[in-house]
């Protein structure tokens, strides 16, 4: 097997540039995503029939918890290419990635609050899925912390790789903390594969959300990375010579 | 229209929830585009000096 187009792509200047043409690409179509879930979430999906119209803070609530955890994984799978391979373009993506995981997982924290007053009757319990996700947020927060503490740049990319790396058992325990420990959090909605527990109309919007989200967070990553790339390649030959065009 | 906002009496959850997420999603595109434009003109800068620190 050839890896030279791997090894490439992972060249700071190739990267810069595909990354640079690539986040339109996502941007775009996510930002148009996100506009017709939100119209199909509010105005199209029928209120729920135990929640009423609360239900639909679901629209913003789900897609913000599932790219607290898909941003963490990334993070974390990047940290680890670049400590096991010492890519450093991979740290590179670590670090762009952690500032976006930790506004999506205080989102997903503040919407479940606002959520939870009317249904629960409380902003917040200390049960085992609004805990695990509460440290989630504690775990972007000390990655990037603990980077920015250290002014050597190589160690400061292994140290925030390897507690990054140490988080991701925290990931299970969100997933499952509902079904693990007693818990006012509804179960999954459309992880029962092939069989979600929720109307077509109301389950689109969701579905063209979680996808919005999605695209958006490899979009706002692209862009990160480019500052990222530009912020640590500042000496290098080829970044002179492509800012001197 | 007012039947829309009122949100079946959870509009003062629900909107808020949905500006939050407006809000995040706008911050994460303006931070990202302002970090990059920032590295961009340091390099610059970097660069017209000829390197030196």
């Amino acid at each position: 097997m050839n890896w030279t187009w791997l090894h490439k792509l992972a060249s700071p200047p190739h990267a810069y540039g595909i990354a640079g043409r690539l986040a339109p690409w996502l941007g775009w179509p996510a930002g148009a995503l996100i506009v017709a879930g939100v119209y199909g979430g509010l105005a199209l999906a029928p209120p729920d029939y135990q929640q009423g119209d609360a239900f639909r803070i679901v629209y913003v609530h789900a897609p913000s918890a599932w790219l607290s955890m898909l941003v963490y994984g990334t993070m974390a799978a990047a940290a680890a290419i670049g400590l096991v391979w010492r890519i450093k373009l991979a740290h590179a993506v670590s670090a762009a990635a952690a500032p976006i995981g930790a506004s999506f997982t205080a989102l997903a924290l503040a919407t479940g609050a606002i959520w939870g007053k009317p249904m629960w009757g409380t902003w917040w319990v200390w049960d085992a899925r609004l805990t695990s996700e509460l440290i989630l947020l504690f775990l972007y927060a000390g990655v990037m912390a603990l980077r920015a503490s250290i002014d050597d740049r190589d160690r400061a990319d292994r140290a925030a790789a390897v507690l990054a790396i140490v988080g991701v058992v925290n990931l299970p325990v969100i997933h499952y903390s509902v079904y693990w420990w007693n818990t006012l959090h509804q179960p999954a909605t459309l992880t029962k594969l092939g069989k979600p527990s929720m109307a077509g109309d109301m389950l689109w919007p969701l579905l063209v959300m979680l996808l919005g989200f999605t695209l958006y967070f490899g979009a706002v990553l692209l862009v990160r990375l480019r500052a990222e790339i530009l912020r640590r390649e500042r000496d290098a030959a080829w970044l002179r010579a492509g800012l001197a065009r | 229209m007012n039947d829309f906002l009122a949100m079946g009496g959870y509009g003062a959850y629900v909107w808020p929830c949905f500006a939050l997420a407006a809000a995040v999603l706008a911050w994460n595109a303006l931070a990202a585009r302002r970090l990059h434009d920032r590295a961009r003109e340091q390099a610059i800068r970097r660069a017209a000096q000829g390197g030196g620190r």
